[in-house]
């Protein structure tokens, strides 16, 4: 079978000291929803910014839409279409959200004005609000900032990193909403969550990391029918 | 009557020189925030630049007068300005590029870059002196007044006088010109834009592709055009002397501090607020009074609160006051 | 290399530079650049105690150093009766008036509640405070500064033995520092350093503009010497003898042999200094601190003050930079408040610093002398080099007189390109912390 759009392979490595990530595979489909769930210190985040390019792999691969892209630093990994919602300080607070918006799509040389409408659409509330700094919104809206702006880049692939920290159930839930309408636009969407019961509601695919390596790989459902998953790491 | 003419006596001694000395200095503290919003260092090395820049500005205008050429009414350094401007945006790139880039590549702590713009302020500090000599030069020309103070009188038949001297004037439409400029680029253009967010949150600047070499680049363009303009302007309208301008490292600074350091908006309003604290201040406002108070209850002193030797201890005091009561300035800059 | 023989082999260094200055130049020459090393070498030492223990910018090391120097006067000089009797009594209640309005200020601003009555009675303390203050204070002022302006126009000291005012000096500073800690301390380093800088530049105006307090720029000379004068040295048989066997003329040996008292008393500190920091340094409370400028925030998690701390360490500091600056105006027998200039008092102990070594007492005092050398000599080498790059023009070329009468200001060049260059290449500098 064809392997999937985006793919980390195998990943081992570590912030330079002592390895976090075993062998560890992440990937998604087009247009689908992966989720990775795990205890607190599994490498939940560490396996999605491997993925990103923001630390060295000492061995295993990248690969996006087949081309390998492991020695593609962060940046240049943007500009091949991966758009990367960091989990704190992801917006600018002192700049109006349409220029947050506006500094997301920094890269794109041609007209944006449509990207911004579409992220509008997708987040009416941001339209009200894109004179006012993002830094005096609620925790809730500036998630969808950060959301927006790496919209911007009209990316392939969208990483979220615990998008729902910290935010109210009900904004959780409108959040997890608008990922599905964004995976729905044929956007793949790869995303580390701690509400992992949710999470994988909505998942096409999960991966249940411990220790820096894989424990459990199905579809959401699946995972959440599972008794030992249940068991161990969702409660019961 | 007499209100007015106390009205015009402080304009005459404290409103007017206080504008122009505001509006160097906001120029000066608008390069220092500028700078520590985006490189996140003090540079102290900042009234030392300016004093080379401003020293070729004079150099390049004797040039211009030995040769004849003039500006009319307004002085031959505007003519100069230009090359002062590149000189200098020229000399900070140069710095930055032997220095302080070196820094950054391994991500130095601030005080290393504190430390190297000492390093900077010592050899530009030396190659001011060595090419124009620690000495007190004079470089202003063309019309020294717009209004003078006897022209004042016979138009209006007031007592006081009013004198408006063509360097302040020209200070102030420079200032205003040049603050109009840069917050057109910072909140318009695309690289403005892409500074503040650089400023805003450095590690997302980068994921949306800022180049932050570039950013850095612009910083210092328009830092040094910044600081020559304020240079230039302070030396037409005061003196110039490579220690006094040394010295203005201190004013340029509690104006960054006291608006809120990375906050260009600040830094203009505490130029302003510094220098009208400074004159206030130290004037004498026993004839001030005279307008309003009996004769009988004049005061004997001059009614100066500090003499002119102390304002540095006004400066001083209200970076005190900032510091106490809100360290992160009238405008909330960075945080502490 | 073992860092104990490169520091021997460094110092040993330097000796030879001052033995080299003593046979070729002169030897009152070698012995002025030694003189002033040994209290550079003390500065350093503070200065790095603040820098190296705690990471704490001093800007205004010149404030420190000329409120020391200010010490000597007010211990060492023979008091002006006539002044006393004109003004004196007026001066100290005046302060004494000063000072308690600001603690009125201080009072009203912590016992009232927080409204706009507690800002207009602050203010409206501090106005009348002044205006009382003022009543007093200028008619005395006045009345000091107008006594035989000529020679005194000021309270003179106290007469004592100079040496006295060495510690005295010290604390002057110390209580200058514990001010200045207490508001900027504990907010962003970059705030010490502009607070540091304010301050040194008001001390500066202020031994300059209150004649009464320190003749201002009149200067105070003639004060007493710890060392006895070249002149009464000259008629010492010891002297005498000394200039016979050595063949050099009797003038000079008096200049020398005055020079090297100094020399041993200042060694004696330096040597008291290096002893009691080095003590310090290994201390638990040396580890404290530098496990503090390692790491503040860990500190602070382990219950450690650091503000405290740090406050602490810039008195003492700041104290070591007033006992030098004691030791200046000691040497030079004067007080000349219009020769404090922020280059050379403030921004030139930190290339000594910097390029000794951050962190560690030998580094420092080396660096303090190394430096110190380098900028009393490079003058004269500045110029010979200018000379030799314009030996091709001809003489009365402009640029190259011009060149060759600026050419003393080529060692600010030099000493900032060797900041620049310790930094980039050897940041731990000449003798690295251990």
């Amino acid at each position: 079978m064809s392997e999937p759009f985006l793919i980390g392979d195998a990943m081992t490595g570590g912030y330079g000291g002592a390895d976090i990530l075993h062998g560890c595979t992440i990937a998604v489909e087009k247009g689908q929803i992966a989720v990775i769930v795990g205890p607190n210190g599994a490498g939940k985040s560490t396996a999605m910014k491997a993925v990103f390019g923001m630390l060295n792999l000492r061995s295993g691969a990248v690969r996006l839409g087949g081309e390998d892209i492991t020695a593609l630093s962060p940046q240049a990994r943007v500009n091949k279409g991966m758009g990367f919602v960091p989990q704190t300080n992801n917006i600018f607070p002192s700049m109006s959200v349409e220029e947050n918006l506006e500094m997301g799509a920094f890269i794109r040389t041609d007209d944006y004005a449509q990207t911004m409408e579409q992220v509008y659409t997708l987040f009416p509330i941001l339209r009200d609000k894109r004179h006012q700094a993002a830094g005096e919104l609620s925790g809730g809206q500036r998630q969808q900032v950060a959301v927006g702006r790496a919209l911007m880049t009209k990316p392939s692939v969208l990483m979220l990193d615990e998008p729902t920290a910290g935010v109210s159930p009900i904004v959780m839930d409108e959040l997890f909403d608008r990922i599905i309408e964004i995976a729905r636009t044929g956007i793949s969407i790869l995303m580390v969550e701690q509400n992992a019961r949710q999470a994988l509601a909505i998942a096409d695919k999960g991966y249940v990391l411990v220790q820096g390596a894989n424990r459990f790989t199905d579809t959401g459902e699946a995972l959440l029918a599972d008794p030992d998953v249940r068991r161990s790491f969702l409660g019961g | 009557m007499d209100a007015l003419n106390a009205l015009i006596m402080l304009a005459n001694f404290v409103l007017i020189p206080a504008t122009a000395y505001g509006s160097q200095l906001a120029l000066g503290a608008l390069g220092i925030t500028l700078i520590y919003g985006i490189l996140r260092f003090s540079h102290f090395a900042h009234g030392d630049v300016m004093a080379i820049g401003t020293a070729v500005v004079i150099l390049t205008t004797w040039g211009l007068q030995g040769a004849g050429v003039s500006f009319g009414v307004l002085p031959t350094a505007l003519l100069a300005l230009p090359v002062g401007i590149a000189f200098t945006i020229l000399y900070l790139l140069a710095m930055d590029r032997v220095v302080y880039r070196f820094y950054r590549r391994v991500r130095a702590k601030p005080m290393v870059f504190v430390m190297a713009s000492l390093g900077v302020m010592f050899v530009t500090n030396g190659l001011t002196r060595l090419l124009i000599g620690p000495g007190e030069q004079r470089f202003a020309d063309g019309a020294r007044f717009v209004i003078s103070a006897r022209d004042f009188r016979t138009w209006t038949g007031l007592s006081e006088g009013l004198a408006l001297r063509s360097t302040q004037l020209l200070t102030v439409v420079v200032a205003l010109i040049a603050m109009g400029i840069l917050f057109y680029f910072l909140n318009r253009t695309r690289s403005g834009k892409s500074m503040r967010a650089y400023s805003d949150n450095e590690d997302l600047a980068l994921l949306s592709g800022i180049n932050p070499e570039r950013v850095v680049m612009i910083t210092w363009v328009i830092a040094g055009t910044l600081m020559c303009l304020a240079g230039t302007l302070y030396g037409l309208d005061k003196i110039f002397r490579p220690f006094t301008f040394f010295q203005l490292l201190l004013p340029m600074f509690a104006a960054a501090i006291v608006g809120g350091l990375g906050n260009p908006l600040g830094a203009i309003v505490g130029g302003y607020v510094i220098a009208f604290s400074e004159l206030g201040v130290t004037y004498a406002w026993r004839r001030f009074a005279g307008y309003f108070l009996p004769p009988d209850w004049m005061p004997e002193g001059l009614m100066q609160i500090l003499p002119v030797d102390y304002k540095f201890a006004v400066t001083f005091a209200i970076l005190v006051l900032v510091l106490i009561f809100r360290p992160t300035g009238i405008f909330r800059g960075k945080v502490i | 290399m073992n860092p104990t023989l490169r520091a021997f082999l460094l110092f040993g260094l330097v000796g030879l530079a001052l033995l080299f200055t003593g046979f070729n130049q002169s030897w009152t020459l070698a012995l002025t650049i030694l003189n002033m090393s040994l209290i550079s070498a003390v500065l350093a030492l503070g200065v790095n105690l603040q820098w190296g223990y705690a990471g704490l910018f001093n800007v205004g090391i010149m404030g420190f150093t000329a409120i020391g120097g200010l010490a000597v006067v007010l211990i060492s000089a023979d008091p002006v009766p006539e002044a006393w009797s004109a003004g004196g009594l007026g001066a100290l209640m005046g302060l004494a008036l000063g000072a308690a309005t600001v603690m009125a200020a201080i009072a009203v601003w912590n016992r009232m509640q927080p409204s706009l009555a507690r800002v207009l009675a602050l203010i409206a303390t501090l106005v009348v405070g002044y205006v009382i203050t003022r009543s007093v204070f200028a008619p005395a002022r006045e009345a000091i500064m107008a006594v035989n302006p000529a020679t005194e126009g000021y309270l003179g000291g106290a007469s004592l033995p100079v040496l006295l005012s060495w510690p005295v000096g010290a604390l002057f500073a110390a209580g200058l520092a514990w001010v200045i800690g207490k508001i900027s301390l504990g907010l962003r380093s970059d705030y010490l350093a502009i607070a540091t800088l304010g301050i040194s530049e008001i001390v500066i105006a202020g031994m300059k503009f209150e004649g009464w307090l320190s003749r201002g720029v009149n200067n105070v000379a003639g004060l007493p010497r710890a060392v006895p004068r070249p002149v009464e040295l000259q008629g010492s048989g010891f002297v005498q003898s000394l200039s016979e066997r050595s063949g050099i003329d009797i003038v000079e040996m008096a200049s020398i042999v005055e020079k090297l008292g100094y020399a041993a008393l200042f060694s004696v500190v330096l040597i008291m200094l290096i002893v009691l920091s080095e003590l310090a340094l290994n201390s638990p409370w040396g580890r404290m601190m530098r496990a503090i400028r390692d790491n503040e925030i860990a500190a602070r998690a382990m219950g450690k003050d650091v503000k405290a701390r740090h406050l602490m360490i810039f008195v003492l500091g700041s104290a070591i930079c007033g006992l030098a600056g004691a030791m200046m105006v000691t040497l030079d027998g004067q007080l000349t408040p219009g020769t404090y200039e922020p280059l050379r008092f403030t921004f030139l102990m930190w290339v000594m610093v910097i390029v000794g070594g951050s962190g560690n007492n030998w580094g420092a005092v080396l660096g303090g002398m190394v430096i110190w050398f380098l900028w009393v000599q490079a003058e004269p080498l500045g110029r010979a080099v200018m000379e030799l790059l314009t030996s091709g023009m001809a003489e009365d070329n402009a640029l190259r007189i011009h060149l060759v009468t600026q050419a003393a200001h080529t060692r600010l060049i030099l000493m900032g390109s060797a900041l620049l260059f310790m930094l980039r290449f050897a940041p731990r500098g000449l003798i690295p912390e251990k």
